[in-house]
């Protein structure tokens, strides 16, 4: 399992949690598992996000690979200027 | 893909230096071509008839007459135009770029006319009747928050949103860890003061231009300056319902984008009236027209609270911070709710950030969007608690300071930064203690911006006479050519100039995304290297097919192919002039390339000072000298890292001082011009001084970290800060203008 942070105002769409745990090995994973255990999660995550993994942010690798022990945090999808 | 353990320590021999820049004859000289230099031939000239109304319900609109003038080729409006439902995303583009229902503000477009000449169009757009409704406005963030403020659309808010507010609140984001309560109440003083910023234009000096042509069988070529031609070719291409393959953009010089030439504003609208005329199409924006219409950064309100203790040690940071973004969801406010805090290790954060949409044009990203309205707030709290202490402002933000394994405002838990670095730099220059005079004030804050990489395609290409292209996607906003030809010199063991560096059309690379988010030198540069490695592992291929040995027994070094290893045996180095030379006889034409999507860029932080002096009698702030202080990974042409440094910090001295959007009781915009939206000029400002920091970016092969942005972030609290200790007043409005610094020494 992995502990995910999702950011504060998407705590309504996850119980109220704001780190949640689930299964995954890949980015992938991660955002399907995300979308299949928490459904409210859905409209934010179909807008984009970027996710951040120990500390490096990715926005649409698919298979980065994610440890059991990656720090894993869900980011508004990141664009600039 | 995953970037880490690439970087490598080396001695370099071309990057670091500082070559003359490759478009520098063409662009002093006029031979550079912008978007307003295309030409094709029967090609039509394009204008756009915008509404001078701030909200209004546009009723009927009777092109009849326009259309009967000789020389007027097609006239469009939203009815020429695809319906789309299901993105709200190219819905609003398009909406922005052709008004529907309503026009949503001063300048909105609402037809375009193509005619033979400027002269009969402009007669054209005088002949549309445009039959509005006007309705009430509001153009102020706070103002459109509040309950019975006029509404511009109904149902756009999304999930996020409390039931009972404003329908202009479309979006809200909350950040932040620990216990903001508990964290307050351990301060020694709790700060809580509102900051306002307004609306600035990124002031590029090449208004926007573009000449489309469609054919009858749906293929089209348009020609425009943008920061991504792959964005224009997709965005379009959605909007007008064609294959983006039978699209072909290529993008012209570009005179200025700064984050605003990341979106499409004219270039569906001339390819529409191309499709409907049959001929080329050419349209130029005034700058009245860039300023009314395109998009400049949001607009913010920001409150904050901010606990510390005697000793400068930070209990606590909360920020609610309200940003409008014009007639349309998107303000960057996610972005400023994220970064505001990012400098800092504390143990009390929350960030609450609302997205609020008004009567201004849709705001489009500039430098960091989002990121300097929270620094300003943020940094100009800690500057006055940290001087109510009687602190040093550099060491209170050393003391606080985020390092590797702070966990950040935003969630993340820093890898190596660079933020103390510049701290201590900044507080060993002799700048920081240099001598004041009278009604002269010092200034300093930090700032932070994320960075990321991105899709992103280059390919290389190897003359018979061993000069070399490099061939990339992403128009060259800051210096990039120049870049690419270095870090492909270095990689491939030759000369600067040997090596050319061009920019391809969409249809000449596959995807690559737009020029923003600081990306360029690090993600394109990551490929121009790979790209060079391969073309290095053909020619080193070919050399072993000459000598006879195998492929893994040549090695390349200093531009040349050797033989390595005890079996390689005696053979001269080829070099790459030699191994092209003869490569149609040792299987054809030697070319490398690398595709991939740059992922796990480095995140950046940059300190600035000040010295700012201010005219007790007029308000006028004077910038005496500026030193700013960032870590570049490593600076591949260190002249042009210190050009961006140095624009960063300009931009934001325009931001700071007098750059604003000023809209009368009817909702337009009073100073659609560059002589009442005054951006600084070079009389205005001193040599800004740079002091580059390498620490290398280990996601990098070279260490590279993108430095677009970070250094338009800490400029607006820097001279708050600054123009704060010369007048004695703390200043928490932007612009720093002489009317309000004057009132606000007048009120103290």
């Amino acid at each position: 399992m992995v502990k995910v942070r999702v950011w504060g105002s998407l705590a309504a769409a996850t119980e109220d949690r704001t780190e949640v745990e689930v299964d995954a090995t890949t980015l992938r994973e991660l955002l399907d598992a995300l979308a299949a255990r928490y459904p409210a999660l859905r409209p934010q995550l179909d807008r984009g996000v970027s996710v951040a993994i120990d500390g490096k942010v990715y926005n649409d690798s698919w298979f980065q690979p994610i440890r059991e022990d990656s720090e894993v945090v869900l980011l508004a999808r990141l664009k600039g200027g | 893909m995953a970037l880490d353990t690439k970087s490598e320590t080396r001695q370099f021999t071309v990057v670091g230096t500082r070559p003359l820049r490759p478009d520098g004859i063409d662009k002093v000289t006029g031979r550079a071509r912008f978007g307003a230099d295309m030409t094709a031939p029967g090609m039509l000239i394009g204008l756009v008839l915008r509404s001078p109304h701030a909200h209004a319900k546009i009723k009927r609109i009777d092109t009849s007459a326009a259309e009967a003038l000789p020389g007027v080729h097609a006239v469009v409006t939203r009815a020429d135009f695809p319906v789309i439902e299901d993105n709200d995303f190219i819905a609003d583009i398009l909406d922005n770029c052709m008004a529907g229902e309503k026009a949503l503000y001063d300048g909105h477009a609402v037809a375009a006319i193509a005619a033979s000449s400027g002269a009969i169009a402009r007669k054209a757009l005088k002949l549309i009747k445009v039959d509005y409704e006007v309705l009430p406005h509001v153009t102020d963030v706070d103002a459109a928050m509040k309950p019975g403020a006029p509404v511009l659309h109904e149902g756009r808010a999304n999930e996020t949103v409390p039931e009972g507010m404003s329908s202009n609140v479309v979006a809200r984001y909350e950040f932040g860890h620990g216990d903001i309560g508990a964290g307050l109440a351990s301060a020694d003083r709790v700060l809580e003061r509102t900051y306002r910023t307004e609306a600035t234009h990124q002031g590029y000096i090449e208004p926007h231009a573009c000449l489309a042509q469609m054919g009858p069988d749906g293929q089209a070529d348009l020609w425009c300056c943008t920061q991504g031609q792959y964005m224009v070719r997709d965005t379009c291409a959605a909007i007008l319902g064609l294959k983006q393959g039978q699209l072909r953009v290529t993008a012209s010089e570009i005179g200025g984008g700064f984050g605003g030439k990341t979106t499409v504003f004219l270039e569906p609208v001339a390819l529409a009236l191309a499709r409907k005329s049959g001929r080329p199409v050419k349209m130029v924006m005034t700058r009245s027209e860039v300023l009314r219409a395109t998009g400049p950064t949001a607009s913010s309100s920001i409150d904050i609270k901010l606990g510390m203790t005697k000793d400068g040690r930070i209990t606590a940071g909360f920020a609610e911070l309200r940003y409008q973004g014009g007639a349309y969801p998107g303000s960057p406010v996610e972005f400023g709710a994220m970064s505001a805090f990012a400098p800092y290790d504390l143990d009390h954060v929350k960030t609450v950030g609302w997205d609020v949409v008004t009567n201004r044009p849709k705001q489009a990203a500039y430098r960091a969007p989002g990121a300097p309205m929270a620094a300003f707030a943020v940094e100009s709290a800690i500057d006055e608690l940290a001087k109510g202490f009687g602190l040093d402002p550099l060491e209170v933000r050393l003391k606080n300071a985020a390092r590797e394994g702070t966990r950040a405002s935003y969630g993340v838990t820093y890898p190596a930064i660079g933020l103390e670095a510049t701290l201590r730099r900044a507080k060993d220059h002799p700048h920081w203690t240099a001598p004041l005079g009278p009604n002269q004030g010092r200034g300093v804050a930090c700032g932070f911006w994320f960075n990321f990489g991105g899709n992103t395609c280059v390919s290389m290409n190897i003359a018979p006479d061993g000069t070399v292209n490099v061939i990339e996607g992403n128009p060259d906003i800051g210096g990039s050519r120049a870049s690419m030809s270095m870090m492909a010199a270095e990689e491939l063991g030759i000369s600067y100039d040997q090596v050319r560096t061009v920019i391809a059309d969409t249809a000449s690379l596959g995807l690559n995304d737009v020029t923003d988010g600081s990306r360029v030198t690090f993600a394109v540069g990551l490929a121009t290297i790979e790209a060079a490695r391969d073309a290095k592992r053909e020619m080193c291929k070919r050399a072993a097919m000459v000598w006879g040995i195998e492929e893994d027994a040549v090695e390349w070094k200093d531009g040349a192919a050797h033989p390595a290893g005890p079996n390689a045996g005696s053979h001269p180095p080829m070099t790459l002039a030699e191994i092209a030379a003869i490569a149609s006889n040792t299987g054809g034409p030697i070319a490398g390339h690398y595709e991939v999507n740059a992922e796990g860029a480095g995140v950046s932080f940059a300190t600035h000072m000040v010295d700012t002096e201010v005219d007790p009698e007029t308000g006028a702030v004077k910038i005496l000298r500026y030193t700013v202080f960032q870590d570049a990974g490593k600076a591949v042409h260190p002249a042009y890292v210190e050009g961006q440094f140095q624009g960063g910090a300009v931009q934001g001295i325009g931001w700071a001082l007098n750059e604003e959007y000023i809209y009368g009781a009817d909702g337009t915009l009073q100073n659609a011009g560059f002589l009442d939206y005054r951006i600084p000029v070079a009389s205005d400002l001193p040599m800004i001084d740079t002091v580059i920091l390498e620490i290398p970016n280990p996601g990098h092969p070279y260490g590279v970290r993108g430095v677009g942005e970070t250094s338009i972030v800490p400029p607006l609290a820097t001279i708050a800060n600054a123009v704060s200790a010369a007048s004695g007043v703390r200043m928490a409005d932007l612009p720093m203008s002489p009317p309000k610094v004057l009132a606000a020494i007048k009120g103290a």
